[in-house]
C-alpha cells in the first residue's frame, strides 16, 4: 500500500512541476515524471510477494512458472507505454528547441503570442 | 470485408512509410499514392456499413488472451465519418500543401493520424484504444506544428502538454481498470465489472475517463488547447482535428467506454450532461467576439460538441424513459456526424479564401462572393447548417436534441440548447455579412476563384450538407439507427467475447 | 573517403573528444553492437527483443559519433541511410503481419514454430524482432541527429546569440 501511495506522491510532484514551472524544459521533465508515476503503478499491479520473472528457463515446469512468477502482461504494457513516452518525448524536446529558435527564450509566460 | 477488417489501420500505416520512400523518385507518386490509400479506405469504410456485426480475433488468438477487433453499427458509423471526411481533405490537401515543404511527411503524418483514428474506432481492447490514441495523437501535435511559425509551435506545444497529460490520465484508468478486474478485453472487463457492481474504486476510473477523454474532446473546463491548436494547422487539417479527431478520439471513447463498459448511470449522466451544456454555451460566448476566421470556428467546435455530448448524456441516464433517452442518443449522434460534415466544409473554406487572400481577419475580407462564387456558396450553406437553418442537416438535429430535452423534463437544458442554437446563427450571420457579403477590398481586386482541386471537396461537402438534410430517412436506416441500437445494446456487446 | 582519411580522424584531435576517450570507445564498441545484436537474435528466449536491442545498437552509434566527432559517426549510418532503414523496418513488419493473411489472420504466426529454447523458433517472432530492431536503431539515431547535430546547424544559421551557442554545444 505504501508503495502505491508512493507513486501516486510522484504522480502529484510531475502535476507540480508542469502547473507551477514556467520553464518550458521543467515542463517537460515534470510530464515524464508524470508519465513514470504510472508506469511504476502499472509494474506494481503486477507484482506479488516473492515472485519471480515470468521467464521460462530450461529445466523449469510450467505449471510451477504459472504459479510463482509475477503478471507479465503489466510489464508489456509498461514497455509498450515507454516506447509511446520516448516518441512524445522526441517531439516535444524538438518542438522545444524550435521554440528557442523563434523566441530565444525557454519562458512559457513570455511565449503568449496566442490566448487560450 | 469481414477477413480484411484489420487492413483499416494496415493500408495507412504501410502507405505512411511506403510513401516517404516513393517520394525519392517522384513527388507526383506520393500524391497519387495518398489519395489512392484514402480512397481505398473510403470505399471500405462504406461497404462496412452493410455488414453484420463480427469479431475479428488478430492472429488467431481467442479471446480474452489475444486482441479483439469489433464491428458493429457505431465502429461502421465512425468508419465512414473518419475515412470520407480524410479522402476529401486528402484531395484538398493535394493542392494547398503546395504551400509548404516537405509534402510527403505531411503526407506520412496524415496517415498515421488515419491509421490511429481508424484503429480507436476498430478495437475491443482497451490497451489497443491507448496505444492507437497515442499514434493519432503525436501525429496531430507535429500536424499542428507543420508550419513551424511562431504561433503553430506554440499551440502545437500547448496541445502537447495537454495531450500528454490527457493520456496519461487514460493509461491510468486503464491500469486502475486492470487491477480491478485482471483483464483488457473490452467485452470481459465490462462483464467482470458487472459482477463488481459499483464502488469507490470504478468511480474513480470513471472519473479518469471522463477527465482523460474530456481533454481529448475538449469539453469545456479542458478546452484550453484547442482554440489555439485547431486555427494553427494547416487547413486541411483542421478540419480533420475539428471534424473527426476530436469525436473519434474523445466523445466515442466516452460513448463506448460508458455505455458498454461501464453501463448507464444516473450520476455519469447528469456529469457529462453538465460538461456538454457548459462547453456549448461558454464556446459560442467565446466565438461571437472572434475576428479570426478559423479560431472562431473553433470556438464553435466546441460548442457544437457540448450538443453531442449532451445527447450522449441523457442517453446514458436510466431515469428517464427508454423511448426519450434512445431519442436523445439519436440526436446527439446525427450531430455528431452532421458537425463533421459541415465544420470540415467551413474550415476547408477558410483554406480556401486564405489560400486567396493571404488573411484569416474575417474584418480584413468582404464582397468575396463576386470574386469567388463557389467556394462563397458552400460556405453559406455550410454556415447555414451549423446555424439550424431547416431544410439543411444541422437543424434536424439541433431538432431533436432540443426535443428530447424538453419532453424528458429537462427544460434548462433544453432553453440553453435553443439560446446557444440562436447565438450560432447570429454569429454565423456576421460572418457573412463580412467575408461574403459588404464591400470588396481593393487589394482582392485580381484574386480569382480557388483551384479545382479545393473547390472539389467543398462542393462535395456542401451537397452532402443539402443531402443528409433532405435524405434524411435513408442516412437513418443505413447509419444511424443502428449506431444508436449498437450502443443502448449492451448484451449484444458483452457476446463478442464469445466469438460470432 | 579512403581509409587513410578515416585513420587520420581516429587519431586527430580535433575531431571529437580526448584519446582516452577514443581507446575506450574503441574497445567497447564491439562488445556493444554485438551484445545488441544478440539482444535482438535472441528476442524470443530471453528478456529483450528488438525495441531493447535497437536502443543498444543505437547506443553504440551515439557513442561512436560523441567519441569520434559528428563526421565519423554521419559516415558509419548517415541521416538518409536511418531514413531509409527506418520506413523499410516499418515496411518489412507490417509484410510478416499482413503474410498472416495467407492462413487467415492478420498477425498470424504461420511459420513452424520449432521446438523451445532453440533460436530457430517461435515462428514469425524473431523475424519481426529482427525488423523492430533495424527500425529502433535507425530511428532513434536519427533523432538524435536531428536534435543534436541538426539542432545546431540550424540555429547557428539564425541569429545565434553567444548564449544559443553554449546552449548547443552543452548536448
Amino acid at each position: 500500500m505504501t508503495l502505491y501511495f508512493l507513486t501516486m506522491v510522484l504522480f502529484v510532484m510531475g502535476l507540480y512541476c508542469l502547473v507551477a514551472k514556467k520553464n518550458i524544459i521543467k515542463k517537460i521533465i515534470g510530464i515524464v515524471i508524470i508519465e513514470y508515476s504510472i508506469n511504476l503503478f502499472l509494474i506494481l499491479v503486477g507484482w506479488r510477494k516473492g515472485g519471480i520473472a515470468p521467464i521460462l528457463m530450461k529445466g523449469m515446469d510450467q505449471k510451477e512458472l504459472v504459479e510463482h512468477s509475477v503478471d507479465p502482461l503489466p510489464q508489456a504494457l509498461v514497455l509498450t507505454s515507454i516506447v509511446i513516452g520516448l516518441g512524445v518525448l522526441a517531439l516535444m524536446v524538438s518542438i522545444c528547441l524550435r521554440l528557442y529558435e523563434k523566441y530565444k527564450t525557454f519562458d512559457m509566460s513570455k511565449i503568449n503570442r496566442l490566448k487560450g | 470485408m469481414q477477413g480484411y477488417y484489420p487492413l483499416f489501420t494496415a493500408i495507412p500505416l504501410g502507405m505512411a512509410f511506403f510513401n516517404l520512400l516513393a517520394a525519392k523518385i517522384n513527388q507526383k507518386i506520393s500524391d497519387f499514392l495518398a489519395f489512392l490509400a484514402m480512397a481505398s479506405l473510403s470505399v471500405m469504410a462504406v461497404k462496412m456499413l452493410f455488414e453484420a456485426p463480427f469479431a475479428y480475433h488478430v492472429g488467431g488468438w481467442a479471446p480474452p488472451f489475444g486482441i479483439l477487433l469489433i464491428s458493429d453499427g457505431l465502429s461502421s458509423m465512425l468508419l465512414v465519418i473518419i475515412n470520407v471526411i480524410g479522402l476529401l481533405a486528402m484531395i484538398y490537401s493535394t493542392k494547398y500543401m503546395d504551400s509548404y515543404t516537405a509534402k510527403e511527411k505531411y503526407y506520412t503524418l496524415f496517415l498515421l493520424m488515419i491509421a490511429g483514428m481508424n484503429g480507436v474506432v476498430i478495437t475491443g481492447d482497451l490497451f489497443n484504444l491507448y496505444v492507437f490514441l497515442e499514434i493519432a495523437s503525436i501525429a496531430s501535435y507535429a500536424l499542428v506544428g507543420f508550419g513551424c511559425e511562431k504561433n503553430e509551435l506554440e499551440a502545437s506545444f500547448k496541445y502537447l502538454i495537454l495531450g500528454g497529460v490527457a493520456s496519461t490520465l487514460i493509461l491510468f484508468g486503464i491500469a486502475f481498470l486492470y487491477s480491478l478486474t485482471g483483464t483488457l478485453n473490452m467485452p470481459d472487463v465490462a462483464i467482470e465489472l458487472g459482477k463488481i457492481g459499483m464502488n469507490k474504486g470504478v468511480g474513480f476510473v470513471m472519473a479518469l475517463f471522463i477527465a482523460g477523454f474530456g481533454l481529448k474532446a475538449s469539453s469545456v473546463p479542458f478546452h484550453a488547447w484547442l482554440p489555439d491548436a485547431h486555427p494553427s494547422a494547416p487547413a486541411p487539417i483542421s478540419a480533420m482535428l475539428s471534424g473527426v479527431l476530436i469525436k473519434a478520439l474523445g466523445v466515442y471513447s466516452i460513448a463506448r467506454l460508458m455505455f458498454h463498459i461501464f453501463g448507464p448511470s444516473a450520476l455519469v449522466s447528469s456529469i457529462i450532461m453538465f460538461l456538454g451544456a457548459l462547453s456549448m454555451v461558454v464556446g459560442v460566448f467565446l466565438a461571437v467576439g472572434q475576428h479570426d476566421f478559423k479560431r472562431m470556428l473553433a470556438y464553435h467546435s466546441i460548442s457544437q460538441m457540448g450538443y453531442v455530448t449532451l445527447g450522449i448524456g441523457l442517453g446514458l441516464n436510466p431515469n428517464v424513459s427508454p423511448a426519450l433517452a434512445a431519442l436523445a442518443l439519436f440526436g446527439g449522434l446525427f450531430h455528431m456526424v452532421n458537425h463533421a460534415v459541415f465544420k470540415s466544409c467551413l474550415f476547408l473554406c477558410s483554406g480556401a479564401f486564405e489560400y486567396r487572400t493571404g488573411t484569416r481577419d474575417k474584418l480584413k475580407m468582404g464582397g468575396l462572393v463576386r470574386k469567388m462564387p463557389v467556394t462563397s456558396a458552400t460556405c453559406s450553406i455550410a454556415s447555414l447548417s451549423i446555424s439550424g437553418v431547416p431544410p439543411f442537416n444541422g437543424f434536424w438535429s439541433k431538432l431533436i436534441i432540443i426535443f428530447a430535452f424538453l419532453k424528458a423534463g429537462y427544460t434548462i437544458y433544453g432553453v440553453l440548447a435553443i439560446f446557444v442554437a440562436f447565438m450560432t446563427m447570429i454569429s454565423f450571420i456576421r460572418l457573412q455579412m463580412n467575408v461574403l457579403f459588404g464591400e470588396l477590398p481593393k487589394r482582392f481586386e485580381k484574386i480569382k476563384e480557388a483551384p479545382f482541386l479545393m473547390t472539389l471537396p467543398l462542393v462535395v461537402l456542401a451537397i452532402l450538407c443539402l443531402a443528409i438534410g433532405i435524405a434524411y430517412p435513408f442516412i437513418d436506416s443505413v447509419m444511424l439507427e443502428a449506431a444508436k441500437d449498437t450502443l443502448l445494446d449492451q448484451a449484444a456487446f458483452l457476446s463478442f467475447i464469445a466469438g460470432v | 573517403m579512403a581509409d587513410d582519411k578515416i585513420k587520420k580522424m581516429i587519431h586527430d584531435s580535433e575531431h571529437g573528444m580526448t584519446s582516452i576517450v577514443k581507446t575506450i570507445v574503441r574497445f567497447v564498441i564491439g562488445i556493444i553492437f554485438v551484445f545488441g545484436v544478440y539482444i535482438i537474435l535472441y528476442g524470443h528466449l530471453t528478456p529483450g527483443g528488438g525495441f531493447a536491442g535497437g536502443v543498444i545498437l543505437a547506443c553504440g552509434y551515439i557513442i561512436l559519433t560523441l567519441g569520434f566527432g559528428k563526421i565519423l559517426g554521419l559516415k558509419k549510418l548517415s541521416d538518409k541511410v536511418a531514413s531509409v532503414l527506418d520506413t523499410a523496418g516499418v515496411l518489412v513488419f507490417l509484410i510478416i503481419g499482413l503474410a498472416g493473411f495467407t492462413g487467415g489472420y492478420f498477425f498470424l504466426n504461420f511459420m513452424a514454430k520449432g521446438e523451445i529454447f532453440h533460436l530457430a523458433s517461435a515462428g514469425t517472432i524473431p523475424l519481426m524482432n529482427i525488423a523492430i530492431g533495424v527500425k529502433v536503431t535507425a530511428s532513434i539515431f536519427a533523432v538524435f541527429i536531428a536534435l543534436s547535430i541538426f539542432g545546431k546547424f540550424v540555429s547557428a544559421l539564425g541569429e545565434s546569440s553567444e548564449e544559443n551557442r553554449k546552449g548547443s554545444n552543452e548536448e
